[in-house]
């Protein structure tokens, strides 16, 4: 006999008892006597196709049975078996009066650039072209100048730093960094608008410079193709009065945030995922740091970037205009800034919601005793070793893949995308089982087979093979470079997305 | 059917909400449950397990936390009777997020949290066809 513990709320479908003594020598057999006695818990245990629903867990003694051998776990005589309901739950995006921080007419960068500015002056031209500027009291002329003396960088000339860089450029700003390395293609035109079809595989900062320059020539654009690092990025942000951060990844969100607190810059930040977005000024003179929000990066793969899970061609529209919009009151000191505020975004509801931010005394760059004095290695920090950019033993090239596939060998393809990638394309006779659920489906994958395991690029394949290690799977095989390499090197029929 | 906590349990749960802003805390009640009475008799204040940057909006509380959670309670002869979350900057009812992932029976104390001082809590159960919440009066004693 096992004791199978019945949680609070299933008690009225099992005559209102904690623990009910039940024989059988696996789980199976232990749950189907228990439904078999209460015929009641069966709907609430298992869903429609007989499995254990989600958000039921079971486990044997302290261990979750997923681990064990699930259904066929053995159960010993006096063990116990006790059914977990896992608890989770969130707020949704509902709209909130407007909160205000008390903070107004702060003109964080007046004092710096007054004289400067001061010393600018207006051709007929400029005063024509900027006009609307000007009629507005709170910009006026001291405005428009100010504007002019200003300088901001933006890291990125993608989602982000495309409508950014147009509207600072259109409204002013005279001189505008851009920090990039990459080339146009066109999975970026959907929504990178500084960018054109002809620009297709041409450098980003060639195209961004020549695309502002051709909206405001009054506007002095400064480019650099470079991989922004611990090494260049102090050196990078010192001319600027403002960065602006527009880039999709956990290393360098952090990287430039130190680098911004240790030269006491503002940092507007906006970042973006599928309907949501997020902005927010991280200014430690003035309030708290990215880092006072975000203490320690996510698991490397447990957030997906845009690469991975898409983004409305127009949120970054919505959130890269946040930005710029922030970056110009800073620059004229005008209104309340996002500063200690964190502005969520949420394009299918249509709503704006904002969390107060706290500056913690504890925080270690921008706190009372700071533990972080200079930029550190922000790979290894956010857990992202070198071994997954490189290598690895258990790669297998599209290639590789193919010769052995033509050579007739036994080879079990995995895709872990979602359904929705799938019907886009996929391997033949390849299996879907998206990466979230590898863990919970492995067993309808068997050891003893090869698993040569895809994705779009290779970054959910390398997590899925992870998880099956974990699990004791060996013959696993990661296709380096995904579906989209496949389509690239071995079948040019494909599409790549 | 209202749930009954003293003045004190109240102020922890609203305290926490506190601390967590701008995430969401999360824990678990432990009581007595007579039918007609509901009553809460401590509380297990849970680290919100879910990922650092979605904790804004979002709360997880593991299984083996309830597993835990389930043998303290069964040492003081009490039960897992329900759990509090807080909503930072919203309301204090249940997302149609929470209706998702919740289940009938528990009671479930939702905190409003405004410019990070507690504003109000609601507490709420699932009908059993989980189609809506209803709220049930908190009793504080």
């Amino acid at each position: 006999m096992a004791i199978v513990t019945i949680p609070t709320p299933l008690r009225q479908y099992a005559a209102q008892q904690r623990e009910v003594n039940i024989g059988g020598i696996t789980i199976d057999e232990v749950l189907g006597g228990l439904t078999a006695q209460y015929p009641e818990l069966r709907r609430h245990l298992y869903n429609e196709n007989g499995s254990m629903r989600n958000f039921v867990n079971v486990y044997l003694n302290d261990e979750d049975v997923r681990y064990l051998k699930k259904g066929n776990t053995a159960v010993a005589e006096g063990d116990t078996i006790s059914i977990i309901p896992a608890i989770a739950g969130g707020s949704a995006a509902l709209p909130n009066p407007p909160l205000r921080s008390g903070r107004e007419n702060n003109a964080l960068l007046q004092g710096v650039k007054g004289q400067q500015a001061s010393d600018m002056s207006l051709s007929h031209d400029e005063i024509l072209r900027y006009s609307r500027h000007l009629l507005v009291p709170e910009v006026a002329m001291d405005g428009q100048k100010k504007l002019k003396a200003a300088s901001v960088l933006l890291i990125g000339a993608g989602g982000l730093g495309s409508p950014a860089a147009l509207y600072l450029a259109a409204a002013g700003v005279g001189r505008i960094g851009i920090v990039d390395f990459d080339v146009v293609d066109s999975t970026n035109l959907q929504r990178q608008i500084i960018h054109s079809s002809e620009a297709i595989g041409t450098s980003k900062l060639a195209s961004a410079k020549a695309r502002i320059e051709g909206l405001n020539p009054y506007v002095k654009v400064e480019t650099y193709e470079t991989m922004l690092s611990s090494e260049n990025a102090l050196e990078l942000f010192k001319d600027y009065d403002i960065i602006a951060d527009g880039t999709d990844n956990f290393p360098t969100r952090y990287l430039v945030n130190d680098a911004c607190v240790l030269l006491g810059k503002p940092n507007v930040y906006g970042s973006i995922f599928r309907f949501e977005g997020q902005a927010s000024v991280f200014y430690a003179k003035e309030g708290p740091c990215y880092r006072c929000l975000y203490p320690e990066p996510p698991p490397p793969g447990l957030v997906p970037s845009c690469a991975e899970g898409g983004v409305l061609g127009v949120l970054p529209g919505t959130i890269g205009l946040i930005q710029a919009t922030e970056a110009i009151k800073l620059i004229l000191g005008i209104g309340e800034p996002l500063i200690g505020r964190l502005m969520l975004y949420d394009a299918l509801s249509m709503r704006f919601r904002e969390l107060k931010l706290r500056k913690d005394p504890d925080c270690p760059i921008c706190g009372e005793h700071p533990t972080i004095t200079e930029l550190i290695d922000y790979q290894a920090f956010c857990g992202i070793t070198t071994a997954d950019e490189g290598f690895t033993e258990v790669d297998i090239s599209p290639l590789e893949l193919k010769e052995r596939l033509d050579r007739g060998e036994d080879l079990m393809l995995l895709d872990v995308r979602e359904a929705h990638e799938w019907d886009i394309a996929h391997l033949e006779g390849a299996t879907l089982i998206p990466v979230n659920d590898v863990t919970e489906r492995a067993h309808e994958l068997s050891t003893a087979d090869d698993i040569v395991v895809y994705c779009k690029a290779g970054t959910r394949s390398a997590r899925a093979v992870q998880q099956l290690q974990m699990l004791g799977f060996r013959k696993l095989h990661n296709l380096r470079g995904g579906i989209n390499a496949w389509a690239a090197q071995v079948d040019p029929t494909m599409p790549s997305y | 059917m209202p749930i009954t906590l003293n003045n004190e349990l109240l102020q922890a749960i609203a305290r926490h909400s506190e601390e967590a802003y701008p995430s969401e805390c999360c824990g678990i009640m432990l009581g007595e449950d007579e039918g007609e009475q509901r009553r809460v008799f401590a509380l297990l204040p849970q680290t919100n397990q879910s990922a650092a940057d979605e904790q804004y909006h979002r709360f997880l509380i593991t299984p083996e936390m309830m597993l835990a959670a389930d043998k303290q309670a069964r040492a003081q002869q009490l039960d897992v009777i329900g759990f509090y979350h807080s909503h930072p900057e919203d309301e204090a009812r249940p997302s149609n997020f929470d209706r998702e992932y919740a289940w009938p029976w528990y009671s479930y104390i939702v905190v409003r949290v405004r410019d990070r001082n507690y504003d109000k809590m609601a507490s709420w159960r699932l009908d059993d066809d989980r189609s809506h919440f209803d709220e049930e009066d908190i009793h504080i004693i």
